[in-house]
């Protein structure tokens, strides 16, 4: 199978995945609509407010475009199940980043998620004698809990949302990874994430810390000559709720810098989010990826689509 | 029945009581209408007391259409429930009001209530505030305001 048909078949795999959990959920609830006097027990449902998911970064977590948040993915209130599936492409001036992947939120508890991102490498592949258009895939599971507070509701109290979360990351090309210093072509980050709606300033806030060993979120594989240990990262959004559709921000998010051969750069992104109704997100950003392999200034556009179960 | 369990149960049920009894004291009752003077701009914006007289309206009108909030205010006494939500919001926003109503727990505990119908509840009242053009920003200090008293109406997880 080829590249290009196995990304397809992941891609459908996850939808197919994520709207059968949905799906299961919702032909529970077929039964209660004639008690619907009282509350739904566990079914699928979308019955947190608008944007209050966010929508799905970069590694497939509900967060910004470039970092998790805590909140819950979907928008599954404690009793419902939420799910959705996005693409995202970021199109750089010598690179192009497609990501597909699916996430499940359970009761607003715990977030599900998987994601794979296909790095194009266009002619720098060819330059570094790899081949035109060489591409890194990487796969990624996510698995969030929240701990405590509600970034939401809980206006009266100084407390954000706080959760935990981890990515499982595997990188198809060990032998290129090795060749350019990597320690490791699969690894794991682990984040710890807080989420604050200032709804009387009608702002939103995120701080994530991530101890990670990933060169280029992963893509250049784990670790390297000038380091193999974990170390902490700090990410940030803030993003401003225009109208109930519509919220504009910025990003940043702090990277390890492992590999000699390979200086990398800070993130940072600034966004526009819409999203009509539960069932759609748009996200269009301005990225700026700093340096990767030796191409400066890998800047572009950031376009992502959710849709919503 | 041996003397450790009946020992054990003891101590548990002892247990349960206390905990009972200290949440108990935990859950005295929120203040409804937390009066901010700081948001009278607000009250300004949402037209005054007529104003929230006829955002009450508009949001019963919501609140019955949606099929989720519908059995909560079809058959209750609608007249009353607007007369004090308009109270409440009239005080919280630092108007010339007093809220005559009960405390949040109270008029909640006998209805069944899980968090999709409190945020059902919301979106209703961010439609109808959305139909009285009142501005975003201003919704949104309202809303600061009520988010918590989620704590007091969801009756159930």
């Amino acid at each position: 199978m080829n590249c290009t048909q196995e990304f397809g078949v992941r891609l459908l795999l996850a939808t197919a995945i994520a709207a059968t959990v949905s799906g299961f959920a919702m032909a529970e609830e077929a039964p209660t609509a004639a008690e619907s006097a009282l509350p739904e027990d566990t079914v699928a449902g979308s019955d947190r407010l608008l944007l209050t998911g966010g929508v799905s970064e970069v590694e497939g977590a509900a967060g910004g475009g470039l970092t998790p948040w805590a909140v819950i993915g979907g928008y599954g209130t404690d009793s419902q199940i939420g799910a959705n599936a996005f693409l995202t492409r970021l199109t750089l001036p010598d690179y192009h980043l497609d990501v597909a992947g699916a996430l499940v939120g359970f009761l607003d508890r715990v977030e599900l998620s998987y994601a794979q991102q296909r790095f194009d490498t266009e002619q720098v592949g060819a330059a570094l004698g790899l081949g035109q258009g060489y591409t890194f895939t990487q796969d990624i599971l996510g698995v969030k809990l929240r701990l405590v507070g509600d970034a939401v509701l809980d206006q009266d109290r100084w407390l954000p949302q706080i959760s935990v979360g981890a990515q499982f990351k595997k990188n198809d090309r060990a032998a290129v990874l090795q060749a350019i210093g990597a320690k490791d072509d699969q690894g794991v980050d682990f984040y710890l994430s807080a989420t604050k709606l200032y709804l009387s300033q009608s702002l939103l806030a995120n701080l994530t810390l991530r101890f990670t060993k990933a060169n280029q979120i992963g893509i250049l594989g784990f670790g390297g000559d000038l380091n193999d240990s974990y170390e902490p990262q700090l990410e940030g959004s803030i993003a401003w709720l225009v109208s109930r559709n519509v919220a504009i921000g910025a990003e940043y998010r702090m990277k390890p810098d492992n590999l000699s051969i390979a200086a990398e750069d800070d993130w940072f992104d600034a966004f526009v989010a819409w999203a009509p109704n539960k069932h759609l997100s748009l996200m269009l950003a301005y990225a700026n990826l700093g340096s990767i392999v030796n191409q400066d200034n890998q800047d572009g556009i950031y376009a992502s689509l959710q849709v919503g179960f | 029945m041996n003397r450790p369990t009946d020992i054990i149960r003891l101590l548990l049920l002892s247990l349960l009581v206390g905990v009972l009894s200290i949440s108990h004291g935990a859950m005295a009752d929120e203040d409804p209408a937390p009066a901010d003077p700081s948001l009278l701009p607000v009250f300004e914006q949402f037209g005054g007391k007529q104003g929230l007289d006829e955002l009450m309206e508009v949001f019963m009108i919501k609140l019955v259409e949606d099929s989720r909030t519908i059995e909560y205010f079809a058959e209750a006494d609608q007249k009353h429930v607007k007369a004090m939500l308009s109270e409440q919001f009239c005080v919280i926003l630092g108007g010339p009001c007093t809220y005559t109503g009960k405390s949040m727990r109270e008029a909640h505990e006998k209805l069944t209530i899980n968090q999709a119908t409190f945020n059902a509840l919301v979106e209703a009242l961010q439609l109808a505030m959305d139909e009285r053009n009142i501005p975003f920003r201003a919704q949104n200090k309202l809303l600061a305001k009520l988010a918590p008293m989620h704590r007091e109406i969801v009756t159930e997880p």
